[in-house]
């Protein structure tokens, strides 16, 4: 969308965007905006994030998304603060691709990084062009101007609202870099309650599932049991005379159902899956997912390369092999999409986390010109990453296209999110160290095999809909460093020399994968963490003063001092008997939040069941803007990554996935949830924002891991630790 | 048409009779707090209390309910004025996304009002049939131990038997 038609949708919108202008003019056009944070550089005008009505209601623009992490609140509480606003007359407007600056994906912990500090900035300028208008209204020095409560005061008493301010301002104008922050902050660094919490425990519309328009039908996608499976063929014409049956769309192997009540269109689903299904491709191998993986042909990507002499030959070699299988998202409220045709042109209110990249997928999809297309963010059930958000909203295009004029819903039945949700990716992660006569490591080698972690949507065939339109498939290639993907973390934080890492980059993928929460990082953090207990071990050190030999990085020593002091680390029982304590640290990405984590844990002998009896977290997300926020955060995905760690695993036979529901994939429930989770948010005030939704993950799984080492002796090295591979690991120690 | 009772009030909706009682409650009634996780009675996202026991309401068909009284969320006060344990809830900012929030305090109340003093084995024994994915199952726990206080009990911590 250009300038002029956001700005005339804006002026739609009834504000003062146009008065007495005390705009910088053009020098300000022709200053560097290098010197602007990323998102705010590409949507330089203020007016793109901040508008003030006359009346002094603040509305603020996003293009990031809220999906349960927090995110609304947050950025509420950056611009109220650095506005010197109450966070109540904020209004905030997330992504919309007819609204808000493009600020692509919500992902990979950047929506602090990215927005927060566009929003930060932005309001900075906003509140100098204000107090200017109150300096030259009160015709006093700008100096003597105090802005507060959403109003300019000066210091003969003089008082101007922000209303009445923004009414000679122009905020169409460039930001510029560099402006000074408010002295003192007053909302960041708050506890302030979620806005959209008193909603969610009330009943209230909150959810794209819970989106009811007038004349609004329901519709449900027809699909075989899961990815690379379809229906066999069947008499439609049935189908079409079912009870309450409005439509079926059926265009190449896209098929839907629309109905007038949503039961009906269930109904009509099950009728159509009972036909019987095939695989009209390849079986699926029947190895181990991550075995298949590892096997197939690689493109070996360097990820790091860290200098230093030859490892000693006499030097103490250790090995070892990781691996995990395939992971889902698992989102327990079916993805789901309403969309509605108008005059050719559509609007699609969806979960996607990237409405601009699903807005370029569906023009494809739908053969519009990307104007004719708006995708509108509307909260859905937590995703943890490309979750069926998209095709979802592919399917409800489509469907909705059969019947213009009449917004059309569709959720996908539990069975089609187990079954065609892309999964995250199984992995395997070889690792050497060679350990030098000082204890220290001295050589380091890190081999990772994984499909890309990156399969969201940016063309037609992106979309499952799209695939079964014959669009063609995406090219995958690998997320470069120093973010990366299957290759996310694999280069240590630690300082150690002679070290280098390789992502040997499986192209071809036989089952749908995409990113899941952490990408890479979960599985390289839990092997490095792993690997570098074992290496303590070998080395006869602690294996919390065995990371701190090799780490430089003094706000990731800080964290792990934390935790080691509230932990008690130097206390904690000797591990044996089946009790044993576990630690892990990384910085997410190398880029974002510092997360060390301890735990302490029990394991049943027996049953090989463990119970985690404490968990104790450190965290370092640079300016804490909601420490409470923080902590939700971290907690969750920690019990997230538990359960990943010790439960789950997606099943295939040859011909399907197997875990079809939450029977055949069962994830952590209340009785296995750790007994206490303490975390402790280290706040580094006018630091920049690091992104913390995916920091815990890694540590947590492999200080899991660890402590299970320590309770039993027993190093289980791929994932899950399950009770059953525990418990027979147990039986064979004691037959061996 | 089919009579049926929720949070007190007498509804007709015309409704097939096997349609689960949760597309009534959303669609026909259009309230929004118990939701489609599974259709099978595996997350408990659609928990509602019939005749004060939690059901999974999407297995729950119009013919089973017969003259039993149903209550949603929605029954248990507004975002302004919320009940003992949606306010818990709030207090203790248990919920991430939130999708499967409803079905918790609902099965969570009808835990409370018939045992306010449980232990906290039972409470997470109770508690088990619903699903978190955002793992905020720490904040839950202790949402319900502060609404046990709020309602005249208390969650007990036993100190489990060591074998």
């Amino acid at each position: 969308m250009t300038a002029l038609s956001r700005r005339n949708v804006l002026a739609g919108g009834g504000a003062l965007v146009v008065g007495f202008s005390l705009a910088r003019g053009a020098a300000a056009q022709h200053e560097s905006k290098s010197a602007l944070p990323v998102d705010l550089a590409k949507s330089p005008m203020l007016d793109s994030w901040i508008r003030i009505d006359a009346d002094g209601k603040v509305t603020v623009f996003t293009g990031k998304a809220e999906l349960g992490q927090g995110l609304r609140t947050a950025l509420i509480q950056v611009a109220a603060d650095e506005l010197a606003v109450g966070p109540e007359s904020i209004e905030l407007v997330t992504a919309d691709t007819a609204r808000t600056p493009d600020e692509g994906v919500t992902a990979g912990s950047h929506s602090m990084q990215d927005s927060g500090t566009a929003i930060l900035n932005a309001a900075s300028n906003v509140r100098a062009l204000l107090a200017e208008a109150a300096a030259w209204r009160f015709a006093m020095a700008v100096e003597q101007v105090e802005m507060h409560d959403g109003a300019a005061h000066s210091l003969n008493g003089q008082s101007a609202t922000y209303g009445e301010l923004a009414a000679m301002l122009d905020l169409h104008v460039e930001a510029k870099p560099n402006m000074p922050r408010r002295a003192r902050s007053t909302v960041i660094g708050q506890d302030l309650p979620r806005v959209d919490i008193p909603a969610k425990v009330s009943g209230g519309q909150t959810y794209v599932q819970d989106m009811r328009l007038p004349g609004m039908l329901h519709a449900r996608v027809v699909r075989g049991p899961s990815d690379g499976t379809r229906l066999k063929d069947q008499n439609l014409d049935e189908i079409a005379k079912m009870p309450g049956v409005v439509r079926v769309v059926h265009e190449a192997g896209f098929l839907a159902v629309v109905a007038q009540k949503e039961w009906h269109a269930v109904k009509a689903l099950q009728r159509m899956q009972s036909a019987g299904w095939v695989r009209p491709g390849e079986p699926l191998p029947t190895t181990d997912i991550r075995d298949t993986i590892r096997k197939l042909p690689a493109e070996d990507v360097p990820i790091f390369n860290y200098p230093g002499p030859p490892a000693p030959t006499d030097g103490k070699v250790v090995k070892a092999r990781y691996s995990r299988p395939c992971l889902m998202h698992g989102s327990i409220g079916p993805s789901c999409a309403v969309a509605q045709w108008d005059n050719d042109s559509v609007t699609v209110w969806t979960h996607s986390q990237g409405v601009g990249p699903l807005r370029k997928s569906l023009s494809e999809l739908l053969r519009l010109p990307l104007e004719k297309v708006r995708c509108i963010h509307v909260e859905g059930s937590g995703c943890y990453g490309h979750n069926a958000a998209d095709d979802v909203a592919g399917d409800a295009a489509l469907a909705a296209r059969a019947v213009p004029g009449r917004p059309v819903r569709l959720q996908w039945m539990r069975e089609q999110e187990h079954g065609w949700e892309p999964l995250g990716p199984a992995m395997t992660v070889e690792l050497q160290a060679t350990l030098g006569g000082d204890g220290k490591v001295a050589g380091w080698r890190h081999d990772v095999w994984s499909n890309e972690h990156n399969s969201r949507p940016q063309t037609g065939g992106g979309l499952l809909a799209g695939m079964e339109l014959g669009f063609p498939h995406q090219k995958v290639r690998p997320i470069p460093m120093p973010e990366g993907g299957g290759a996310r973390n694999g280069n240590p934080i630690y300082a150690l020399p002679n070290a280098s890492g390789v992502f040997h980059f499986v192209e071809q993928a036989p089952v749908r994968v995409s990113a899941l929460r952490g990408l890479g990082a979960q599985m390289n953090v839990f092997s490095i963490e792993s690997f570098m207990d074992e290496l303590a071990h070998a080395a006869g050190a602690d294996p919390v003063a065995f990371r701190l030999a090799h780490l430089q990085d003094d706000r990731a020593r800080e964290t792990i001092q934390t935790v080691v002091d509230e932990f008690g680390w130097a206390k904690r029982p000797k591990g044996g008997g089946g009790h044993g304590t576990g630690f892990a640290f990384a910085r997410y990405k190398n880029l974002a939040a510092y997360c060390a984590i301890a735990l302490e844990i029990d394991v049943d002998r027996e049953s090989g069941v463990i119970s985690v009896e404490r968990v104790v977290v450190a965290v370092d997300s640079g300016e804490a803007v909601n420490p409470n926020g923080i902590r939700n955060q971290i907690e969750g995905g920690i019990v997230q990554s538990l359960s990943w760690t010790v439960n789950e695993a997606v099943g295939f036979d040859s011909q399907h996935r197997t875990s079809f529901d939450w029977s055949a994939y069962p994830i952590l429930r209340f009785p296995q949830a750790p007994k206490k989770i303490e975390v402790h948010v280290i706040d580094r005030p006018r630091q920049p924002f690091l992104g913390t939704g995916e920091a815990s993950q890694g540590p947590a799984s492999a200080a899991l891991g660890n402590a299970v080492a320590d309770a039993v002796g027993i190093r289980v090295r791929d994932m899950p630790i399950t009770p059953d591979r525990l418990k027979t690991a147990l039986a064979n120690r004691a037959g061996s | 048409m089919i009579s049926l009772t929720v949070n007190g009030k007498q509804h007709e909706v015309d409704a097939d009779l096997d349609t689960p009682l949760l597309y009534v409650l959303r669609n026909d009634l259009e309230l929004n707090g118990a939701k489609f996780g599974c259709g099978l009675g595996q997350c408990g996202s659609c928990t509602v209390l019939v005749d004060d026991k939690p059901v999974f309401s999407c297995l729950m068909p119009l013919a089973a309910l017969g003259n039993r009284k149903v209550r949603t969320i929605e029954g248990l006060g507004t975002a302004d004025k919320p009940g003992p344990v949606p306010a818990a809830f709030e207090t203790e900012q248990a919920a991430q996304c939130g999708y499967c929030i409803a079905g918790m305090i609902m099965r969570a109340q009808a835990l409370l009002e018939r045992n306010n003093r449980p232990t906290e084995a039972e409470l997470r024994a109770h508690m088990a049939p619903n699903l978190c994915r955002c793992g905020t199952h720490m904040r839950i726990l202790a949402a319900v131990r502060r609404a046990a206080v709020a309602m005249g009990g208390g969650v007990q911590q036993q100190a489990e038997a060591k074998p």
